[in-house]
């Protein structure tokens, strides 16, 4: 087991090895005041907007995979073993990258403030190969605001440029760069620092668990799409970080015959297929939770960490009866997921403990799962009500309910009575649901807030679980977005 | 090449790409953050009271942000040398407050440190004190408390509407909000200040008005304006934003350039700039309005009453914009068209694209949904029965319309969208389904031009030609996006008969066009058109003069053309014919200026005519919500408008799907929240939603319109483009009017501005309890 005390990444084919790097430096800072390289601009510093956007080559399974990451909340230490691509790399020799070039083509640009991270995010896109739909155009940019044009030029640029197999500098130096990729693994933990202030990379499974034991008042970053907005916006000073994603067995996602294992540092675009071939429903909370780049960052572990009340991903895996292990030093346990909201801001985590593995039962042939996510804008917004339902079904009777809330109450909770309510209710007998609506008003007392109203919390709360029951019991066209299709 | 026959110009109404579009998507379009750094840079943030909107300030401890790492020094307002204020008009809006503050984020100090980080952070770490008195946040608490209106009162008033509203056969009376929006520029507020000989400063400032930001600046340093240079080469976005609301960060800019002989910066955080900068108006509207069986107004008695903030700031013009567009595209025979311009205890809201007239027409497309539902009519036919023309053509401003093309263009978006057979589709469908409910509806925009304060309309520029020919071009209009020096450019590259890459395209700076108005009021591209262009002629008809008598050819043979000029049937090279002309001492450069004609406003007698024409437009949308959550989907959108004869169409499209969609944004995810503390509580992207790519519709068809030309003489007969299109977005919010409506024939939803889920779920159950 070896330590390094350097970040390394790659950059226009070059490795870059930093051995000062401040624990809470963050990546846009990193490059427009310490390269000077000012194409990535700071929009709104907390990961929203996406005029920041850069790419961050990897290797997955030996392959070369660029994705979009929102550089102001991205700290540096987690470029460690990537490849790091910006607007300003992308012209080859004075001529214009296929995506630059389709935008300068269909009017793309207006202001052009936001247009440096449209051109990264289609850059990715470009990168994948294939000819994604409108759609998937506008999935792939939703964390890409622009206030001028109103996308449409810029989802055109992308169904010109992103057409098929990619021909451009990186698809021509793909081999190259997974060499030099390869060569920058070396498995070794990293620690830059000291101990009292430090930014540390593990790559040994042990060695993270013994290092936030060591160091309980350490941060334990996953992705940063939390944490990055408490050092940009609440400008905390967090001397010591410690990241999980550098050790590869806690992105480990595997789908068994009866469930699926997460590890903690599983990003969402690594859980995706895994969690959405459970239920469609999931796959289209997850199309719609944060953003591209939120999700090539962000981590199923770090929303159930956090302890957020109205993360999306806690009420689907409460409702699917998901397990939480948590790890401290050498030692293992695990709880129900809903055992471990304890209050607002309090979760039954020890300091120096780490959320490790989470473990989501598949559903049974008799069951069957609905999940809405409530918001003013669809994409890339954080939840007002995020409802999640697995009926137990007993021919067309409801035979049992696990029904989990986010935004209803000051944790991701259960709604007992109205479960309690839906024990043996006949789908076919509409008037027989209302005692189950009407427990959930006993369930939950939600507050107001600048999302949504207590009384909209309630009522829609409500209006989902009459939809959920609705849609199980064979009524169409209950959505106006996202109505399910085949499992895949 | 027959095509450009046709429209007789060259390079003007093709549709070139932005002139920056190379450079925008490499990330090399410098924004004032990119600018190389001058060596000594320091950097400017601003602090304020963490809670409290109103109240003296009772204590300013600045003893651990003067302690803080970096920290070179503080400025409050008595580091200000001269007039301690940055409002564009009336005065009122302190650049550091002194004594009181009056809404919540108002800046107190500044912190000077050497990175922006260490200001930043310091900015934190201030103990005020506030003798916090309860804030009128609401229009509601600003008339209980009885706070000192921002302006007074006024009125357009025609005929006895009481009288006709009591006769008429139906009438209507009702009360909605319509809520304000947040211009969310994708580049905060920033400006960088350099220090010169002799107490001057240059700024460069992300503004609309560089003209105004050098005014407040030189009145703050107490030099004279021409001590003052303020530059501008482009904006990250700005859509009124950064007409008034960039003046107070550039004088804390120049404030510390001058204390500390250092250049220096101040760029808001996003947060700060949502919380400390101004917003679109929020209205209640209290309306009546009498109309006969068909649906025909015959009287509409309206009070809009404005959230204005806690200054005056630009709140009176807009409010009598408000009061333009009330009538939108429709006569109303009498009418009582008044509006109070409320103080609360918020942050001083401002321009922003529309400037007042999207909430004057929004009651008018509301009137005519309600006046549709009651009579119980296509609200379609209610709007062409009440159209301009049909009953009537003058305003209740008194200027006629005479250039009203708003018949046709719905007549022709009615055909092209197809509007009849989905109106009775919708309805089958929504016959079928129990939860889901769609609507469908058609407006008109009809949008007055030209600045409502007349000695606004006019405009300079520059025209520099060099002896190779190539031509420097300069003018009072600045870029936001919107490709106004595109189109300039075209304007001057057409007289010169030269392509418009060969037109040197330069930063807007008060240095060489003076005493500029402000891009704003879509005048962009009409003004500075024109300008340009009288500039460009002066100089061309000085070459035509000297090619005249040194080649001995009648005047009417010399033409230019593709680069070159052709003298009788001699042709010689632009940049030949500019070389010779030097030697002959013919000058190359020249201003040029021009005010637009005709109108005239005043305002004691609400009479006039305050705008050189109307830019016209449709829009059709249909939108599916949820009556369970109040979810809503826009399926499709068909968009017809006006740009005259286009300048540059590709440009133009642009103007119209942008301005559609930011209006869209307005009318439904955009939600501005005050807390009872007079706190915003959406300020940042995380809790504020303008619309994202998946929320623009699949189906969006958009069309200019094929204008013979606007009848009145604009630069090369085109249209304003700027604001009007934002207007279209009104559809979606009376096709959601209208899918409530499908709920309860003949009952009135309650429905306010913005639609979200929330307020479109609590219009569902009104009509349903």
């Amino acid at each position: 087991m070896t330590t390094r005390a350097s970040i390394r990444f790659l950059r226009k084919g070059q490795i870059v090895e930093l051995f000062h790097v401040p624990p809470n430096a963050m990546v846009l800072d990193y490059l427009r005041l310490e390269e000077r390289a000012r194409g990535a601009k700071e929009g709104c510093n907390e990961g929203d907007c996406g005029a920041c956007t850069v790419a961050l080559g990897s290797l997955r399974n030996g392959k070369l995979v660029y994705e979009p990451v929102n550089a102001c909340i991205l700290l540096v230490g987690q470029l460690d073993g990537k490849e790091l691509v910006t607007v300003d790399d992308l012209a080859d020799g004075g001529v214009l990258h296929p995506v630059q070039q389709a935008l300068v083509d269909t009017h793309g640009s207006q202001c052009g403030f936001c247009t440096p991270g449209f051109v990264m995010s289609l850059f990715t896109l470009y990168s994948q190969g294939g000819a994604p739909t409108r759609d998937e155009i506008a999935t792939h940019i939703a964390g890409n605001l622009c206030r001028c044009t109103g996308y449409r030029p810029i989802i055109d640029a992308g169904l010109a440029a992103c057409g098929g197999t990619p021909v451009d500098r990186w698809a021509r130096e793909a081999k190259q760069a997974a060499k030099q990729l390869a060569a920058l693994d070396d498995r070794s933990d990293v620690f830059v620092g000291t101990p009292e202030s430090f930014i540390a990379r593990p790559a040994m499974p042990e060695t993270l668990a013994r290092l936030a034991a060591e160091h309980p008042d350490a941060t334990i970053v996953s992705g940063a799409t939390d944490v990055g907005l408490w050092i940009t916006k609440q400008m905390r000073a967090l001397p010591k970080i410690i990241l999980t994603g550098g050790v590869k067995e806690l992105h480990a996602v595997e789908a068994a015959r009866t469930q699926v294992t997460l590890g903690a540092a599983a990003t969402y675009a690594e859980a995706t297929p895994a969690l959405s071939a459970i239920d469609p429903d999931i796959a289209e909370v997850l199309r719609r939770l944060g953003s591209t780049q939120v999700r090539a960052s962000g981590t199923v572990g770090g929303n159930i960490a956090n302890g957020s009340p109205i993360g999306d991903m806690p009420p689907m895996l409460i409702a699917l009866g998901a397990t939480l292990t948590l790890r401290h030093g050498d030692s293992e346990r695990s709880l129900p997921l809903e055992d471990f909201f304890i209050a607002y801001g309090k979760q039954d985590r020890k300091p120096g403990e780490l959320v490790w593995r989470i473990d989501v039962p598949k559903l049974r042939a008799n069951e069957t799962f609905r999940a809405y996510k409530i918001s003013k804008r669809f994409d890339q917004d954080i939840s007002a009500v995020m409802a999640a339902f697995r009926f137990a079904l007993d021919g067309r009777k409801v035979s049992s309910a696990r029904i989990a809330f986010g935004g209803m109450a000051a944790t991701p909770r259960r709604g007992a009575c109205a479960e309690a309510a839906l024990q043996g209710t006949p789908l076919d007998q509409p008037g027989s649901w209302d005692a189950a609506i009407a427990a959930l008003a006993r369930d939950f007392q939600p507050i107001s807030d600048m999302r949504a109203s207590a009384a909209y919390r309630i009522e829609v709360a409500q209006g989902l679980l009459r939809k959920a029951l609705m849609e199980v019991a064979g009524t169409s066209a209950t959505r106006v977005l996202g109505d399910r299709k085949a499992v895949a | 090449m027959a095509g450009r026959r046709m429209i007789g110009t060259k390079t003007v109404g093709r549709t070139l790409a932005h002139d920056s579009a190379e450079l925008h998507v490499q990330g090399a379009a410098a924004f004032i953050d990119d600018l190389r750094e001058p060596e000594g840079l320091v950097h400017v943030y601003p602090g304020f009271a963490g809670d409290g909107a109103l109240g003296r300030i009772t204590t300013v401890d600045l003893s651990a942000v003067l302690a803080a790492p970096g920290v070179i020094r503080v400025l409050t307002a008595k580091d200000v040398p001269g007039l301690n204020d940055c409002a564009p008009v009336f005065g009122g809006d302190p650049i550091l407050a002194d004594g009181r503050i009056m809404f919540h984020g108002q800046v107190i100090f500044a912190v000077v440190a050497a990175t922006r980080g260490a200001a930043r952070r310091a900015a934190r770490l201030a103990r005020i004190g506030i003798a916090a008195e309860t804030p009128a946040v609401t229009v509601e608490d600003a008339l209980a408390a009885k706070t000192i209106d921002v302006g007074e009162p006024y009125r357009f008033l025609r005929g006895d509407p009481a009288k006709r509203i009591a006769a008429a056969k139906h009438s209507v009376s009702e009360s909605f909000r319509i809520g304000g929006q947040e211009h969310f520029y994708l580049e905060g507020q920033a400006s960088l200040a350099v220090p010169e000989e002799h107490d001057a400063v240059t700024v460069h400032c992300s503004t609309q008005h560089p003209s105004e930001v050098q005014h407040i600046v030189a009145h703050m340093l107490h030099v004279p304006a021409a001590l003052v240079t303020v530059e501008c080469r482009r904006m990250g976005g700005a859509f009124g934003g950064k007409e008034s609301q960039a003046a107070q960060w550039a004088c804390l800019a120049a404030l510390a350039a001058r204390l500390t002989g250092r250049p220096a910066k101040c760029r808001l955080d996003r947060d700060e700039d949502m919380m400390l900068t101004g917003k679109r108006h929020d209205f209640r509207v209290d309306y009546r309005a009498g109309f006969d069986a068909k649906g025909r107004v015959s009287a509409v008695e309206v009070d809009f009453l404005a959230r204005c903030g806690c200054s005056a700031d630009l709140s009176n013009a807009i409010c009598d914009r408000t009061m333009f567009h009330a009538d939108n595209a429709y006569f109303y025979p009498a009418a009582r068209i008044a509006t109070r311009r409320l103080r609360t205890n918020t942050v001083s809201n401002t321009a922003f694209r529309g400037f007042g007239g999207p909430q004057g027409m929004l009651f008018a497309e509301r009137l005519m949904e309600v006046i549709a539902i009651r009579t119980g009519q296509d609200p379609l036919d209610v709007r062409k029965a009440n159209l301009y023309g049909v009953k009537g053509s003058v305003t209740p401003y008194g200027m006629k319309v005479a250039d009203n093309i708003a018949p046709g263009i719905i007549a022709e978006l009615e055909k092209s969208s197809g509007y009849r057979a989905r109106r009775l589709k919708i309805a089958r469908f929504n016959a079928r389904n129990p939860v889901l409910k769609k609507g469908i509806s058609l407006t008109p925009v009809k949008f007055g031009i030209s600045f409502t304060l007349t000695h606004l309309n006019q405009a300079g520029a520059l025209v520099h030609v060099y002896t190779d020919g190539s031509v420097h071009l300069n003018h009072g209009g600045t870029e936001m996006g919107q490709g106004l020096y595109t189109k300039v450019a075209q304007v001057v590259a057409e007289e010169f008969g030269i392509s418009a890459a060969a037109v040197r395209i330069t930063a807007t700076t008060t240095g060489k066009v003076p005493n500029t108005s402000a891009t704003a009021a879509s005048s962009g591209a009409d003004l500075n058109g024109m300008a340009a262009r009288a500039a460009a002629s002066t100089i061309k008809n000085r070459l035509i003069d000297f090619a005249a008598r040194q080649w001995k050819a009648p005047k009417s043979r010399i033409r230019f053309e593709d680069g070159r000029v052709l003298i009788g049937n001699r042709a010689i090279a632009f940049g030949e014919l500019a070389r010779q002309a030097h030697i002959a001492r013919v000058p190359l450069s020249s201003t040029g200026y021009y005010a637009t004609p005709k109108i005239h406003w005043d305002r004691a007698r609400g009479k006039g005519r305050p705008f050189f024409y109307f830019a016209y437009g449709a829009a059709c949308s249909e939108v599916t919500i949820d009556t369970l959550t109040g979810e809503l989907k826009v399926e499709r959108v068909d968009i017809l408008h006006d740009a005259g004869r286009s300048l540059n169409p590709g440009l133009d499209i642009g103007q119209v799907e942008g301005g559609f969609v930011q209006g869209m944004g307005w009318l439904t995810t955009e939600e501005l929240v005050f807390d009872d503390q007079g706190r915003l509580r959406t300020h940042a992207p995380s809790t504020y939603k303008i619309p994202c790519a998946s929320d623009v519709p699949a189906d969006f068809r958009v069309k200019l319109f094929e204008s013979p030309g606007n009848r009145e003489d604009t630069i090369h007969r085109s249209k304003a483009v700027g604001e009007p299109p934002l207007m279209l977005g009104i559809s979606v919010w009376t096709a959601i009017f209208d899918a409530v409506a499908s709920l309860k024939p003949g009952a009135v939803p309650r429905l306010d501005a913005p639609a979200t889920p929330e307020a479109i779920l609590r219009a569902v159950k009104g009509m349903t309890a």
